[in-house]
């Protein structure tokens, strides 16, 4: 073998400095200096990395220091009755967050979940007044979400229409329609036990079950996005759909799957809806994608793809409950929830933003040192 | 270059190749062997990248052939090429930047199992994906800061050097660079020359597009100069050359 091949301990052998070939030579210098010292980078960068690590984990942060000043100013907030509530009122929000990061990860956005929440209770309504049967609804429920997903995967991708804002705004408008329409405009009482226990009973008098269906939905989308082929591609196509393409990725069918498991998401956020009220309404879900899309990035996903995982979707959802609850117990009206999540969303954006500025930093801070 | 073997891995025999009027390549004939850098060189417009472009699989020529091992081949796709062992890695180095760098390294070929479910459904085998790509870069010489950071966080001299082991490290017979150094300060650009001759030493073909003569001359073993979709001139680069290359470069009568 030559002297190509030498490595950096014996590079004392390759030759003198002053060699005809200088950059080698430095080269070789240079590894030998980051391999024997690993933890110069940190301290050159203690600083910026101390910013970044806080901005990513932020959202975390934010919430556990919400939880606690809370807690502290509102003794009823830490009752079990309470925890409940958030976690009840929070899990139609969670599941669908659970669904829209998915589709935002793939840089894509997915405004019709709200209107297929509702077309789902509706046609599991419908289904259950005229065959009695609890595989059915629930059947109908997921089945009606599945079927919008794949309408709006489809439409997007093989379509080609141009953003899925397009689509989804298209689909947002018509899937209402469609449960305004199958159920005459009226809520349609009646769901079978089973979707009601799920969707509204609790366990020791305080802990819904709903609670458990979001541990399932989330367990599985974080098998998914952390342990599954499928998974990694997703995330590769957001992060570059162009490479993605090159190295025989299934782009579009990745893309398809993301819009059909936002609406699987939806439909059991029916489901829940469904089973906790009872009754089937064209009018559930009002907003609620918007609630879905606040929460993931308010979570610390990233509205320009390719990143953001199932703790980013469950501390935004989670958030977004725990606001809403706090603000009840004050007795706070509901328009300053509305305005506090505005400047929530800004202040999680913005932070996305300044995340992605010090990445940046680092990285040139590393380019000279090297 | 290569003592053992008068036959090179890849040769392109009369290749041409027409966009509408526009005759891109013009009869080029050209040999790359194990074991060798060649260095494409020529103007903008010369015919390089679509030189490059046929012998990784994006066009295919209008006539001419394409042999690999002395034998003729069909590339339609890139994924064709790549399974003769060619590789090419672009100006733009196709990485995924939210991606770690064995994730790039596996991207599209994961290893996972079992094997009876389909491929998107199947486990990733993380461990072992992330142990080779260690061992890749190991051998390479690459050194990363942190092997789980996305590869968007890295210095670019280290993108590119992530990209070149990647494309290295699938058995891959020649790798086929598209300016490696053209983004790059000149500290980086002498660790991806080192990784250039590291290929060499390594046995593979490796073929080079540069407009810096500098690092041509350090690094090339033989160079292939383009004009107007020809070959007009193949040499050995050395300081004594450097004359002749630039007046084949630019068109004079060299």
């Amino acid at each position: 073998m030559s002297e190509r091949v030498s490595g950096p301990e014996n590079t004392e052998l390759v030759g003198p400095r002053s060699s005809p070939a200088p950059f080698a030579d430095r080269s070789e210098e240079g590894q030998d200096a980051n391999a024997s010292s690993p933890d110069s980078p940190n301290r050159l960068d203690g600083p910026l990395r101390l910013a970044l690590f806080l901005l990513r984990a932020g959202p975390a942060l934010i919430l556990v220091l919400l939880i606690a000043v809370i807690a502290i100013t509102t003794p009823l907030f830490l009752t079990p009755r309470n925890i409940g509530n958030v976690l009840a009122q929070t899990a139609v929000i969670a599941v669908l967050s659970l669904g829209m990061l998915l589709v935002i990860v793939t840089r894509g956005i997915d405004l019709s979940v709200g209107s297929t929440l509702a077309l789902a209770t509706v046609t599991g309504a419908l289904v259950f007044q005229a065959g009695n049967s609890s595989f059915l609804v629930i059947a109908a429920m997921i089945g009606a979400g599945l079927l919008v997903g794949l309408v709006n995967g489809v439409l997007f991708v093989k379509g080609r229409i141009p953003h899925p804002f397009i689509v989804t705004l298209a689909t947002f408008t018509l899937v209402r329609g469609v449960a305004l329409w199958l159920s005459d405009g009226r809520p349609i009482q009646g769901m079978p036990s089973i979707v009601q226990v799920v969707g509204g009973d609790s366990i020791f008098g305080w802990l819904p079950i709903s609670f458990f269906v979001v541990v399932g939905v989330a367990i599985a989308v974080w098998l998914l996005t952390t342990r599954v082929v499928w998974g990694r591609w997703i995330y590769a196509v957001g992060g570059n759909p162009e490479a993605a393409h090159r190295t025989a990725i299934p782009a579009s069918k990745i893309l398809i799957s993301v819009y059909v498991f936002s609406g699987l998401t939806a439909g059991i956020a029916g489901f829940l809806t469904a089973g906790r009220t009872n009754a089937g309404a064209p009018t559930f879900g009002a907003l609620a994608e918007l609630d879905a899309i606040a929460a993931v990035i308010i979570g610390g996903a990233s509205f320009l793809g390719g990143r953001g995982g199932v703790s980013h979707a469950l501390v935004g959802a989670m958030m977004i409950g725990v606001i809403r609850n706090a603000m009840n117990l004050a007795n706070l009206d509901s328009f300053f929830q509305l305005i506090v999540l505005g400047i929530v969303i800004i202040v999680a954006v913005e932070s996305d933003v300044l995340r992605g500025h010090l990445e940046n930093k680092l990285r040139l801070a590393q380019a000279t040192r090297t | 270059m290569n003592p053992d073997s008068s036959i090179p891995f890849l040769a392109v025999r009369s290749g041409t190749k027409r966009f509408g009027g526009v005759l891109a390549l013009d009869g080029v004939d050209i040999d790359v062997f194990a074991g060798e850098v060649l260095a494409v060189l020529g103007d903008n417009g010369a015919g390089k990248s679509t030189l490059i472009k046929c012998m990784s699989g994006v066009h295919r020529l209008d006539s001419g052939v394409i042999e690999v091992d002395g034998d003729p081949v069909q590339m339609h796709t890139p994924s064709d090429a790549r399974a003769l062992g060619i590789e090419t890695v672009y100006q733009d180095l196709a990485l995924f930047d939210n991606l770690s760098p064995s994730a790039n390294f596996y991207a599209g070929r994961e290893l996972a199992g079992p094997r009876w479910l389909p491929m998107g459904m199947r486990l990733l085998e993380r461990k072992t994906m992330k142990q080779d790509t260690q061992d890749v870069l190991n051998r390479l010489q690459v050194t990363l800061p942190d092997l789980d950071t996305p590869v968007g966080l890295m210095s670019g001299g280290q993108r590119q050097a992530v990209a070149v082991a990647r494309a290295t490290a699938f058995s891959s017979r020649l790798v086929i660079l598209d300016e490696p150094t053209a983004a790059l300060g000149l500290r980086e650009a002498a660790r991806v020359l080192d990784l250039i001759k590291r290929l060499r030493s390594e046995q593979k073909a490796v073929v080079v597009i540069s407009h810096a003569m500098d690092h041509v001359m350090e690094v090339a073993d033989r160079a292939i100069v383009m004009r107007r979709g020809r070959k007009v001139g193949e040499l050995i680069p050395s300081e004594g050359s450097r004359e002749q290359i630039v007046s084949l470069i630019v068109g004079g009568d060299g």
